[in-house]
Formats: C-alpha cells, structure tokens, sequence
C-alpha cells in the first residue's frame, strides 16, 4: 500500500485550515512541536466552530442550563434528560444541517434528521418523534420549489423509514433566506432512567469498537465547511456532504438499544461532525483517559484511504463504543443478529492522549483535553456592537392609515405563504407511526402518548425571526413565549428547551450583538418558566453573498401532560363560548399586516410580559386538567382575526364558523391584526362560564367572552362576515398550488 | 388467539402491531425475527408494515426469501391466518401469497393521512365483525400503495369476492377523488382465493383506540377473534 507523500506542516497550510496565526501557535504550545498533517486536520475540524462553539460558548454559558426536572445538565451528554416521572426520562434535542441542506437539499436534510436520532439513541432512548425548523426562500426565489421539495423528501424519507414519527414543525418563506435555506432537525426519546448511557471511555485496556457503516470519504471537512460562509465555491463542496442510508441507521437503533441493555458497555458516542476524531476525543477527555486506534482495523468503504482522511470521515451511521474487557461477544452478538459491522478499532489507554497508529506508524499523539469544548478548545468573546438599523427600525413611525376593507386584508392573511397550512409538507412525513399521536400536525403543539405510561408529551419548534430581526432579545423572549404558550396550549405543562442558533458570521460585531442579545433573552423567558436549556446547537456563517439570514434562534419545546386529554386547537361544535384569554396590546410592530402597509419590515417588537406568559400557562394546564375547554389556540401571525379564521377551519374534518364582537377600542387594524404576544383563543361549553372565569381571577388574568361558535362564515360584528369555504380553501390549498401547480 | 409478529430488519410497525394485538385485543403475541424458520404455535400471523431492507429493491422483494417466510408459506396453505400491513402486504404479494403488485403512488410522493375504507364483504375472517358496505377510516402513510393487477387478475379477485376493503369517501362513495394512491377499482385491501390470507395498505394498528381517533381499526382485530371464537376484552 503506498500513500502520497503527506504535506509539510506550515502556516499557510494552517490558514488553508481555517486555523488563525494564533490557534496555530496554541497547537504548537500544547504539543511542544509542529503538529503532523494528521494532527493539524484533527485540530482544524475539533477546533471549527461547529465542533468548538468557540464564538458562542461563552454567551451560551450564560443560559439556564439546570434546575426544573434535568437529569443530565446542558454540555455533559449528546443530549439532555428530563425526568417525566414513572422511572422515565425524556432526552431531546435540535441540531441544524443549514449548509448541506442548501447544496444538496436532499442529503443534506436527510442526514441531518439522521445525526440528531443517533444523538438520542446513544444516550439509550428509543426516539418516539421528531420534529423540524424549516426557512426557505421566499416563494418567488428561482430555487425555492428545488430546495423545498428535495428538503420535505429527505426529512421525510429518512424518518418514515427509520419509523420515527415527523410530529410537528414550523416552516417559513423569507427572503433574508434566499441563498442560505436553515434546516434545524429535533428529535424526542424516551428512557428509563437505569437504562441511560454515557459518552465516555474508561478503564484502561478496554476494547474500543467501530459499529455501523464502513468509513468513506464522504463529509471530510463537513465541520469546517458549516464553519464558514456560503459562496459560489459553495456548489464545488458537494462532496463534503455526507449520503444517509436510514435502514443502515434502523438497524444500528435496534442494536444500539439492545446492546445498552447488555449493560456490558461502557460508553457510547455516535459519530457526526469530525467523525472518529471527535468520538475519540470526546470520550477520552469526559473519562479522563486516552484512546489509541488502528487505522487499518477501521472498515474502509474506499482504497488507499490516509490517516488524515479515516480521521476526518464523516460517513454517516457509525458509532464509537467502548466495552468491558471481556464482554467482546456480546457486541460481536448484537452486531451479527443486526447484520452490522463491528470492529475492534482500538482500547482505551491512561495517557490522556488521542493517539492514531497507521500500519504501526504513530500519525497522531495528541492530548485529548487540548481538543475539546470545555478544554483547551479556544474561546473567543468578539466584538460586539448594535447596528444602525436597530434603532431605526424600532422607533420607526407606522404612519399608515387604518385599515379600510378588513375582509379583503384577511383573505390576503389567511393566504400568506407563512400562514397557510403546511399540510402539503407534513403529509408526506409519517406522522402516525408509533400509534402515538394523538394531536396531529398542523396545530399549536404536537402530542404524542407514551405508551406504557399514563403520560404525554407535548413538543413544538417555534421562533419568529422577523421579530428577532427588529429586536433580537424582545425576538428571542418572544419565541420561548410562544413555544411556552403552544405548549400549554396542549394543557401540558412546559418542561425544558433545546435551542438551535442560526446566525451569521460572528466576527461581524453586529452579529455577535444580535446574537449576545438574543441569549440574553432567551435567558430570560427560560428562568421565568422555570424551563431550562437542555443543550442545542450554535449555526453561524449563514449567510449567503446577498446578506446575513434573520437571527434565527429556533426553541424547541417539550411539556408534559399528565392526562390524555389534549386540548386541540380547532373548535370542535356549535354553541361553544368563544373566549380571548390574555391582556390584550394593539401594537403592530414586526406584524405581518403592518409589514404589508408599510412596505418594509419595521416596528418596536411588542415584549411578552413574562410573568403574565407563567400565569396564562398555568390557567391552561389547570383548564385542561379539569376539561373545561374544547379548544385552544394562541395568537400569533395575522393576529387575533386570522387566529378566529384558523380555530374555524384548521381541523381537516370539521368547520364550525363563529359570531364575535371584537373587544377594546381604538383602530380596527390593531385589534384585528396585532401579534400581540400572550393571548390564547379558547371555546369551551357555556356550562363552564363561572369555572372559567373563576379560573382566571385565580391567575389574575383578563377573560372575555367573544361570542359563540356555529355557522357557516366567520362574522365579525360591524367588521365583516365571511363564509369559510373560500378561506378555508386558500388557507389549505395554497401550498399545493405553489408547489405542485394545478393537478 | 395467539398471534405473531414477524420482524424483518427495517420492519418499523412490529411494536405498534403487538401493542394493540396484546394491550388492547388482549392476545397473546410474540415478536418473530424474521431469521427464525419455525413460527411456533400460532393462530394469526401478522406481517407488519415498515421499511424492510429499507425497500432498497422492490418493496418486499428481499423479505420474502427470509428463512421465516417458508414457515409462513406452509402455515398459509394449511389454512392459518395471515393479515399484511402496508409493507407486510407488498412482503405478502411478493411471496405470491396474495395476487397482484403495490407500486409507487400516484402522485409520486409519500402520503400520510387518514381515509376512509368501504367494507365489501364482511363473511371473511377479517371482517366478519364489519357490517357490509360499513365505511372504516384509518390511516394510511405509504410511498407504494398503489394496487395493480393484470386485467384477468384483476377480474378473478372482483367475482370471487376477494376486495375486502375499497377507497371511498366519508358517504361511502367510491370516486377517483378518494383514491389516494392511484390504486385500481380503489382497492386498499384483498384476500386470497381461499380466503385466510389477507393484505392492506391502511394501517388498522393507528386506529384501535379511541385516544387515536374513532377506533375503527379495531373492527378487524375484533374480527379475528371472532372467528377465533373469542371476543374483545371488556
């Protein structure tokens, strides 16, 4: 077998890494020589941002990251865990596949959804559903269709085979996406809590095994190339995009899980960004031990491949795991029942280091710790400074006249591309299998059972970026709000957060503001729900050469529900009061209506109060427990009048038309069209007026009755009155259209 | 009733399947890996639905040379009752156990959502507890669920009464409309020529309880275990 000769290590190579002057000469420090080009590739990937969080660690620090029900804290494992009782633990988390996905749109969401299951499995928790955060373009971009509809077929591909049900989502069409689509992929499972595992090596001797697919050279450099900024040279990186396999991925779940239960492991980790390397290092720096494996014991897919380049492979369904000395057949057992590879690729060792041996020659001697976050990684606090446009758009006047045929504007609403129904999306997604789910996309929040339990769990993905664009901390505790509220919604209970941070380059200090600044108030909305941070994934460079993305700090959230009587989101029947719960605000800003009026995004973005956001989601737990409501449903884009037109009509059986009378006073466009954050949409039978309304003295919160439901329009007294069947058709028939044309 | 499950590598609705089989038909039901050549004592094997071999090939076409599937042959021709779900019913045409193919939609894209089925003969096993012409609804969530047969076939299976269940829409019409996968004369469901081997593509496992839905999926379980003698647990 015979290598090209390796490149000799300088500078410039460094630079050609991503690596600064600086970074390069810590690595010489820490090594006390020049690295080898094996160690430098190893640095480069460990030290880039996706797998460092070098420029967002220290602000992510700043996050509640314990408290409430945590089991495992933000950082310690592939993913949080929750206890949700009954000996039970839910491990959850959101990852973002933002650059693969615009270059190859079906790969790249595909093995998107596959990186965030293994991160669940690993930790022992058979995955019960997933979830997504889609931006695209806006609908007249020339790529849109191509990116929408290879994105839906890769998520959905890979998750129905696996069979994890695609619960719930958000998607929205901007043109700050154009160029730099975001895919954010979440997964939800469950564990009993002596069945966990950890990410760790330890015990010195102890075989170190390779289990899965063999290794390619597909992904070398994935991690660096999410690192840096989209260009034209963008499309030549197509080859650092890694190709999902989801039956290879199914069979390693089952085996995975089944080998857990062995308890004849020590730890496991799957492989992602960095492949090998970052496993290796990782494990050995949380067991506070070394690794040492054998290249050529590792199953190669491809000939002659380098050290360099086993290393950095970031094929996909593999993982790392370490077992006892001694209990080699019991992997070996799981694997070939499986059908899977497994490889004894090297042991653990006690000399802290990461080594690499190629055919016996030593490639790669480095100390673990000087690898990884929370070690000798570095960490960069940048410059940080508030744009221009920040005051300017905030105070900027809404000097448009009230609104004059509000039929017409909401008609024009309910078609919105970011407010019609993505039935189109989520029916090719298997968002039934698991015999689980028993709120179904399309509404507030998702709820699926768990079965075996008397318990549910509630989950949404939600964040407004126009918000976090024009104020990102008011945004971002906008966005934990409402997926707060979503999930109450539901009548759980909130419980904890995983968050996905899709941002631009950090080095421009007025994206690292928007980025300090939404962390700070997403810390805010969390320790004010009491839902902590139970880890996530930071996006920079998500920008393409028009511009920067809107922030996009994407919460995922899940509640638990202690019934199984989830509150959904449509009104069910004739004759129910129709209740608006919440202190109402008539600000406009960031709102799509005003947006429409003004001809530009602009506004001061209306702050949740988040103290009366606690106590609206204990009134909806409580309400839900007691079954006194039929429906529930909160105000968000298109305001109070489209969120009346989607309670009518957003179940796809039943249409129940309403008769209301609009409350407050003032311009009819606010009251209409205000996204006023902290307001829910109820109905509920009148026979529960007096609970109702003694239910919310109790939480020191307004309740007004609107009217009843029933007919055949939504009618808005002195306002309009429209029959639904033409909303309905436009608000569940537009995506199709613009999708698929006429059939 | 004793009932099986078989498991192939990819099979994706195994535990769905025993969960209703077991907690709420109330059968005694055991998971089978499809390396096993033997079923053991069984009155009804299940072929679940899901991906197996990830449906690289044709949909089914690796399952049915699993060591187990000749077991499944012998039990069939013996009379014993085997039901097909989604991918089991594709695994189950392949094996040449049911007539005719599934193919891809017609639209080309994964569909899941619920439907409504039209009960067309309830004297069979599977749906003695159905009344005749009943409509069920269940979901269904395929990429390959449209049925085709030659016209001969497609003939013997409309005179001997082998179309269990049709597409239809909630009044029991059966239109073109209501055919969500391009699926000949709408059909969702058949059995065999002697009538104890029946495959669908809906999936009656996601509507067997009432946190699910109406629970109509139930109907066939429930018809199982009459002709087994037996009822649905109280």
């Amino acid at each position: 077998m015979s290598h090209a000769p390796e490149p000799a290590v300088t500078p410039e190579l460094a630079q050609e890494h991503g690596l600064s002057p600086a970074e390069f000469q810590m690595i010489q420090d820490y090594l006390g020589r020049m690295p080898s080009w094996t160690e430098l590739g190893i640095y480069s990937v460990m030290w880039s941002e996706h797998c460092s969080y070098k420029n967002s660690i220290a602000q992510l620090k700043t996050l509640p990251r314990d408290g409430g029900r945590l089991l495992v804290a933000a950082g310690e494992e592939n993913a949080g865990l929750v206890d949700i009782g009954e000996g039970l633990a839910v491990a959850f988390k959101i990852e973002s596949h933002n650059h693969p996905s615009a270059v190859e749109p079906y790969q790249g969401a595909a093995t998107g959804v596959g990186g965030i299951m293994r991160d669940i499995f690993t930790m022992g928790a058979r995955p019960i559903c997933s979830l997504n955060s889609l931006r695209f373009p806006s609908l007249s971009h020339e790529s849109t269709r191509w990116l929408v509809d290879g994105i839906v077929r890769g998520i959905g591909d890979y998750g129905n085979c696996l069979g994890i049900p695609t619960v719930g989502g958000e998607a929205a069409f901007e043109a700050c996406y154009n160029g730099n689509p975001l895919v954010n992929a979440m997964t939800v499972g469950i564990v009993k809590h002596e069945h966990t595992a950890s990410a760790t090596a330890e015990g010195t001797g102890n075989p170190v095994f390779l289990m899965g697919a063999s290794t390619g050279r597909d992904g070398i450099h994935g991690a660096t190339f999410a690192s840096e900024e989209l260009s034209e040279e963008s499309e030549e990186k197509r080859s650092n995009v890694q190709v999902g396999d989801p039956f290879m991925e199914k069979l390693l779940l089952e085996a995975t899980l089944e080998l857990i239960g062995t308890g004849d492991l020590v730890g496991i980790q799957d492989m992602g960004a960095a492949g090998i390397t970052c496993s290796c290092s990782e494990m050995s720096a949380k067991g506070e031990s070394g690794i040492r494996i054998h290249i050529e014991k590792v199953p190669q897919r491809e000939p002659r491949m380098s050290a360099y380049e086993v290393c950095l492979s970031e094929s996909q369904e593999r993982m790392l795991v370490v077992m006892k000395k001694g209990t080699e057949a019991s992997i070996r057992r799981v694997c070939e029942k499986w059908d899977i590879h497994c490889e004894q690729i090297g042991e653990v060792t006690d000399t802290g280091l990461f080594e690499v041996y190629h055919n016996g020659e030593l490639k790669s001697a480095i100390p673990a710790d000087s690898l990884v976050l929370g070690g000798g990684a570095p960490v960069y606090i940048r410059e940080s400074r508030e744009p221009a446009y920040y005051r300017e758009l905030k105070t900027a006047a809404l000097d448009f006249a009230d609104v004059e045929d509000p039929a017409a504007e909401l008609k024009r609403l309910v078609g919105h591309p970011n407010i019609v129904s993505r039935r189109w999306i989520y029916r090719q997604y298997d968002h039934m299998i698991g015999a689980a789910t028993t709120l179904r996309p399309g509404g507030d929040a998702a709820v699926v059972r768990v079965l075996g339990s008397h318990k549910s769990l509630a989950v949404c993905t939600d964040c407004n970026s126009r918000l976090v664009y024009l104020d990102p901390r008011a945004g971002a505790r906008a966005a934990v709000a409402e997926a707060a509220r979503n999930i109450a919604c539901s009548g759980a209970r909130p419980l904890a957060i995983t968050n996905c941070l899709n941002f631009g380059n950090p080095m421009d200090p007025e994206i690292y503001w928007q980025f300090q600044e939404a962390i700070a108030g997403m810390g805010e909305a969390c320790r004010a729900f009491d839902t902590p941070v139970t880890g996530g994934n930071v996006s920079f460079y998500n920008e393409s050469p028009e511009s920067a993305v809107h922030p996009t700090p994407v919460i995922g959230m899940v509640g638990l529900l202690e019934h199984d009587r989830p509150v959904p989101s449509a009104f069910r029947r004739a004759g129910d009061t129709i209740w608006l719960l919440g202190i109402s605000r008539s600000e406009l800003g960031g709102s799509l209506y005003a947006e429409h009026r003004l001809g530009r995004l602009a506004g001061a973005v209306p702050d949740p109060d988040l103290e009366a956001e606690g106590r609206l989601q204990d009134f909806l737990v409580e309400a839900a427990e007691k079954s006194l409501l039929q429906s529930a449903h909160d105000i968000s884009e298109g305001g109070l009048a489209v969120c009346l037109a989607e309670a009518c009509f957003c179940d796809p059986d039943t249409r129940v038309g309403a008769r209301v009378t609009l409350p407050g006073e003032g311009r009819l466009d606010a009251r209409l069209f205000a996204e006023t954050p902290g307001q829910v949409l109820l109905s509920a039978d009148p026979a529960h007026a007096e609970t109702l309304q003694a239910l919310a003295v109790k939480h020191e919160l307004p309740l007004v009755a609107l009217g009843v439901t029933g007919g055949e329009s939504l009618r808005i007294t002195d306002v309009l009155d429209l029959p639904l069947a033409g909303l309905a058709e436009t608000w569940w028939g537009s995506l199709d259209h613009w999708m698929d044309g006429e059939r | 009733m004793k009932a099986v499950v078989l498991v192939f590598p990819g099979s994706n609705c195994d535990r769905d399947t025993e969960h209703v089989l077991s907690r709420v038909a109330g059968c005694e039901t055991r998971l089978l890996w499809h390396k096993e050549a033997e079923l053991g004592e069984a009155d009804l094997v299940v072929v679940p639905g899901g991906f197996s071999y990830g449906d690289y090939l044709r949909t089914g076409a690796i399952a049915r040379f699993s060591p187990v599937m000749q077991a499944v042959e012998r039990f069939a021709a013996e009379g014993g009752r085997v039901l097909g779900i989604c991918n089991g019913f594709q695994i189950l045409c392949e094996a040449g156990l049911l007539p005719g193919t599934l193919m891809t939609n017609r639209d080309l894209r994964f569909l899941c959502k619920d439907v409504h089925l039209r009960v067309e003969h309830a004297e069979s096993p599977f749906t003695g507890a159905c009344r005749e012409g009943e409509v069920l609804r269940m979901p269904v969530a395929h990429h390959g669920g449209s049925f085709f047969a030659r016209p001969e076939t497609l003939t013997a299976l409309e005179e001997n009464r082998q179309v269990l269940l049709r597409y239809c829409d909630g009044q029991g019409r059966v239109t073109d409309e209501a055919n969500p996968n391009g699926s000949l004369n709408n059909i969702a469901g058949i059995r065999n020529a002697a009538g104890n081997v029946m495959g669908l593509m809906p999936h009656p496992e996601r509507n067997a309880e009432s946190a699910l839905g109406n629970a109509q999926g139930l109907k066939l379980f429930e018809s199982l275990l009459q002709a087994a003698g037996e009822a649905l647990p109280v």
